[in-house]
């Protein structure tokens, strides 16, 4: 039982918005010491720790190209590009990308997407772009409202999309597990398709608040007037 | 063969060059413990290439991610002030190039997907070209390389080591958030190794009420979520949860099949994913990236979303597994 102390720790930093790097640390030492790890393993776990994850930080890997054209207008063109457009509002566009996301998700290309070489560059600027031809200008929690729906979009997209495909890590995860530990014969194609329904109920959730989102938007730009 | 370790190698050149410019920046609020933060990071990316299995040179890995994450996690980083185009410039040079601008950042989704579908199929000598398994790190890889190229042709700015000026001034803004998710598996990791998901399964398996199905859901349902919260994702839950009441309650005991069960509660996990801090890479890394004020706010967003689907996923793992 008391090896949940380093779950505790982690609850109370994350509450108390102490560091997060700093509660991590502190927790996976503290919960390993509990658990009766030697600290010449801890230390070698925090080592296979970071080089078993190294793929999360490949992410990164596309900043210089993305800065470089941030650098010559990138998210200044996007906004213009939007400006034409009428009917799209901030709601909508994101419609479109949450819509965009999930299906190429659902087909396995789930690295076309993304905060640093899809968002940042593009989806943001765009949705901001349309906020500014609806309401004139565009307020500091205006801004920070569109930051959030932009990732989020991507965020809900990639996830319940991603479940569909049957060569994805989850999915493989759960027939390899089940199939191993419980002697069945599921196929990875019947788990991916119970993923359908989550996926189009992912889809009219959030698409609906993408649609709300504008009003929300109005209103914001009204209260500063 | 061409394996993926190359590009760990490009990232950790990356990190190491933001790290020697900042150790060059002398109005850099934190020079020195900033540019040692990205050193490091950038040598450890490559020294991992290096290091099978447990052992001293893990152990001594260990402990320089360690010292890294101290070195953020006490405040000794910071952020500087980097140069770069004016507001009125960037337009500009958005009117004088146009839809010229989208030609590199696509030319990234475009050849990362054409390596991973095609690379598989490219032989030479009669052996596959790439490791297999590595398609899409590769794509990736390549994809970036040839973007920066594709990048230069197109702008043509003065040097070329100017993209990694202007990379240092996002690595900067994302900051120490950045080694968050490689922090955040490695806890994953200890957690596993401490017994900490086997006394959650016991404590479980004690609450659940054996003979209410709708209770028993709930309790796969929501075990998920909280798990999933804890630990960051949800393949650390899965098993767990599934041992503790998804197999023997719900499909054992109550004959629920399978493949939905399962399926949707891994879902019903995902619902847990878009609300914790702990699934950096998702929830935290984006907002530092997008420079929000609020480091919680796309979690915030997307609480709603969360909250709803998972009824609706509650609701489905009554339906389709019964059927």
């Amino acid at each position: 039982m008391i090896v949940l102390l380093g779950v505790a720790l982690v609850v109370i930093g994350f509450a108390l918005r102490v560091n997060p790097l700093l509660v991590v640390t502190v927790a996976g030492i503290v919960s390993a010491l509990l658990g009766g790890i030697s600290p010449l393993h801890i230390l070698e776990a925090f080592g296979t720790g970071f080089t078993t994850s190294r793929s999360v930080t490949l992410a990164f890997l596309v900043l210089p190209i993305i800065g470089l054209l941030e650098r010559y207008g990138l998210q200044q063109r996007a906004k213009a590009l939007v400006s034409q457009a009428a009917a799209l509002t901030t709601g909508r566009l994101l419609l479109v990308y949450l819509f965009f996301r999930q299906l190429t998700a659902a087909f396995g290309l789930v690295s076309i997407g993304g905060t640093p070489q899809m968002v940042r560059p593009v989806i943001y600027p765009m949705a901001e772009g349309a906020a500014l031809r609806s309401y004139g200008t565009v307020t500091e929690p205006m801004t920070e409202t569109i930051k959030a729906n932009s990732a989020a979009a991507d965020t809900v997209g990639v996830f319940f999309g991603e479940d569909c495909f049957v060569a994805i890590g989850s999915v493989l995860l759960i027939s390899a597990y089940v199939n191993a530990s419980y002697h069945l014969k599921l196929d990875a194609l019947q788990i991916a398709i119970w993923a359908v329904p989550t996926a189009v109920a992912a889809f009219l959730i959030h698409g609906f608040r993408l649609l709300r989102l504008d009003g929300r938007l109005e209103s914001m730009s009204d209260d500063r007037g | 063969m061409i394996g993926a370790e190359w590009i760990y190698w490009l990232c950790g050149f990356f990190f190491f060059v933001v790290g020697v410019q900042i150790a060059f920046d002398r109005e850099h609020p934190k020079r020195w413990a900033t540019s040692a933060f990205w050193c490091l990071f950038g040598a450890a990316l490559c020294a991992g290439s290096f290091i099978t299995g447990p052992g001293a040179a893990s152990a001594l890995l260990g402990a320089v991610v360690i010292v890294m994450a101290l070195i953020a996690g006490i405040g000794l980083t910071g952020r500087g002030i980097v140069q770069t185009t004016t507001a009125a410039e960037r337009e500009a040079s958005a009117a004088r190039l146009r839809n010229l601008l989208f030609v590199p950042a696509l030319t990234i989704p475009a050849v990362t997907v054409i390596v991973a579908l095609g690379g598989g199929r490219l032989v030479i000598g009669g052996r596959p070209l790439l490791v297999p398994g590595s398609q899409t790190l590769v794509g990736l890889g390549v994809a970036t390389v040839a973007a920066l190229a594709v990048g230069w042709i197109v702008l043509r700015p003065k040097t070329p080591g100017v993209a990694f000026v202007e990379g240092r001034r996002l690595l900067e803004s994302v900051g120490w958030a950045a080694l968050l998710p490689q922090m955040l598996s490695t806890l994953g990791l200890l957690f596993t190794q401490a017994g900490v998901g086997t006394q959650v399964g016991a404590i479980v398996q004690h609450v659940v009420p054996e003979h209410s199905r709708i209770l028993a859901v709930l309790a796969y349902a929501l075990g998920m979520v909280v798990f999933t919260m804890i630990m960051g994702n949800a393949f650390a839950a899965f098993p767990i949860m599934t041992a503790a009441v998804g197999w023997p309650i719900l499909v054992q005991q109550m004959g629920a099949h399978p493949a939905p069960m399962f399926a949707i509660g891994m879902l019903a996990g995902f619902c847990g994913t878009l609300c914790t801090p702990m699934a950096a890479n998702f929830n935290l890394v984006p907002p530092a990236l997008l420079e929000m004020r609020d480091r919680y706010g796309q979690i915030k967003t997307q609480v709603p979303t969360a909250i709803a689907l998972l009824a609706v996923n509650v609701c489905f793992m009554l339906i389709f597994p019964f059927l």
